[in-house]
């Protein structure tokens, strides 16, 4: 009885080992305020392919020390034009690969409806406990934070306030759970098809800050992954435009 | 040495929230242990597993539920503002909190052990010398339990000085009230500072290496925790 189990599951697992592998697989590191438009993007393009996308979400930061150190990505998605830069002279990316996928857009976003009422004043008013955003080192998203705050003059003002997530997915969490009052994310984390989910929030004027370039780049890993190319091709194309810009993003 | 003051400050924090979290898992971690070694309660084996849960559970899966639970809408954060403390999450107390909890099973067992080891003919014999529970517990358990208390402590300071996931769920990062070490050495890996992160992650083996050599010196020769 038990030896039969065993057989078929032996050739089960021969046959699968075996059976020729039908569509290519793309692995792509994605800058963790794009979660919500990637897994968008990754269903359509899977849908319309046949390729398999494998896609790991992290602070920019963070995924260019795994790029660096060898991690199996085929394209990264970067959450600033900087460091898809600095991949492609250091020699991890395709020459001339790189290219704006996204215009980011940051929002003060608060869980409480009604806390911000789409205007700087709570912000200035400072009647919170806690302000989270993501770190600046890391993530350009934190940086662009820092800008809006220094521009405000508020940056001493609120150095006790202020609390860090490595990612902007974590400062996400801080807010949406009530322990930061308010905080500094993606316009793509709380808002779809432009509509704000939940909460209240204040779309910070993007004059306030340097513009949060978004770039891809083909890694050296992926340069003859058929599915890589295609899902950069995906990714300049009509669908993907209509879904990024549906995640509140500029193209 | 490229170590920064936010390093010191880092390190410090580490030893401040350390020892504070051994003394209060000695005191915690006592009655429970001394209960679990003396019971016959059915609810010996489900509070045991309850203590021993830290020991599998994933450091992410505690850090999360303290932070919801600290939160304002928890139901540890609204007990806590209700007293006027406010919410704990971000602060140097809800890392010790978090911390206990952590590291109770590297308290309680050793503890445990140390108590059940004592058997019951030592507490008999001062029943029969007419010793009150308090008397015996502090003139014969503490002594013949000596070596399962210095085991407890040095187990439970050296855990939680290793801590990372608790911290990083509900800490915030913040230099001096919540940046612990091992944090400190995640934020220099990320940011390239390879030279800080290797004097601090060194740091934190040689420290760690001392701990467990003293450990098991003292084990070798006291055979106390089996």
């Amino acid at each position: 009885m038990s030896c039969s189990i065993f057989r078929a599951l032996f050739t089960a697992m021969i046959f699968t080992l075996n059976s020729p592998i039908q569509a290519s697989e793309v692995q792509v590191a994605v800058a963790a305020n794009f979660t919500a438009p990637m897994q968008a993007i990754a269903q359509s393009f899977e849908h319309h392919s046949g390729h398999q996308v494998v896609a790991a979400y992290g602070a920019t930061g963070q995924l260019y020390a795994q790029i660096q150190h060898g991690a199996p990505f085929d394209v990264f998605l970067s959450a600033d034009a900087s460091t898809p830069a600095k991949l492609e002279a250091q020699g991890q990316g395709v020459r001339g690969s790189r290219f704006t996928y996204a215009t980011g857009r940051l929002v003060l976003w608060s869980a409480t409806p009604g806390y911000l009422d789409g205007s700087d004043a709570a912000l200035k008013a400072m009647r919170y406990r806690h302000l989270a955003i993501a770190d600046a080192k890391t993530a350009p998203y934190g940086l662009a934070a820092t800008q809006v705050l220094a521009k405000f003059g508020l940056t001493e003002a609120v150095q006790g306030k202020l609390v860090t997530g490595q990612s902007i997915g974590k400062a996400l969490h801080f807010i949406a759970t009530g322990n930061a009052e308010l905080g500094f994310v993606a316009m793509s984390q709380v808002y779809q098809e432009g509509v704000l989910k939940s909460g209240s929030a204040w779309l910070v004027p993007a004059a306030l800050h340097a513009p949060i370039r978004q770039d891809a780049l083909l890694l050296k890993k992926g340069a003859d992954n058929p599915a890589a190319a295609a899902f950069l091709q995906y990714l300049k194309g009509e669908q993907a435009a209509q879904i990024i810009q549906s995640y509140g993003y500029q193209l | 040495m490229p170590l920064s003051k936010a390093d010191f400050a880092a390190v410090w924090l580490t030893l401040e929230l350390a020892s504070l979290t051994t003394l209060l898992l000695l005191l915690i971690g006592t009655p429970i242990a001394w209960w679990l070694a003396r019971t016959a309660s059915r609810w010996k084996q489900p509070i045991g597993a309850i203590v021993a849960l830290p020991l599998v559970l994933p450091p992410t899966v505690i850090g999360f539920y303290l932070l919801v639970s600290m939160g304002p809408q928890g139901f540890i954060g609204q007990l806590t503002e209700r007293l006027g403390l406010g919410t704990l999450t971000f602060t140097f107390s809800g890392l010790v909190i978090g911390s206990v909890f952590y590291s109770l099973p590297f308290v309680v067992q050793p503890l445990q052990n140390a108590f059940e080891a004592i058997g019951r003919a030592p507490l008999e014999a001062a029943a029969t010398l007419r010793a009150g529970p308090w008397d015996t517990f502090f003139s014969v358990v503490l002594p013949l339990a000596k070596p399962g208390f210095i085991t407890a402590a040095i187990l439970g300071f050296a855990h939680t000085v290793g801590e990372f996931g608790v911290v990083l769920m509900i800490g915030g990062n913040i230099p001096g009230k919540t940046q612990v070490a091992s944090v400190q050495i995640y934020n220099h890996v990320e940011t390239m500072q390879y030279a800080q992160a290797h004097w601090l992650a060194g740091g934190m083996v040689l420290f760690s290496f001392v701990v467990l050599l003293a450990l098991y010196s003292r084990r070798s020769t006291l055979r106390v925790w089996q």
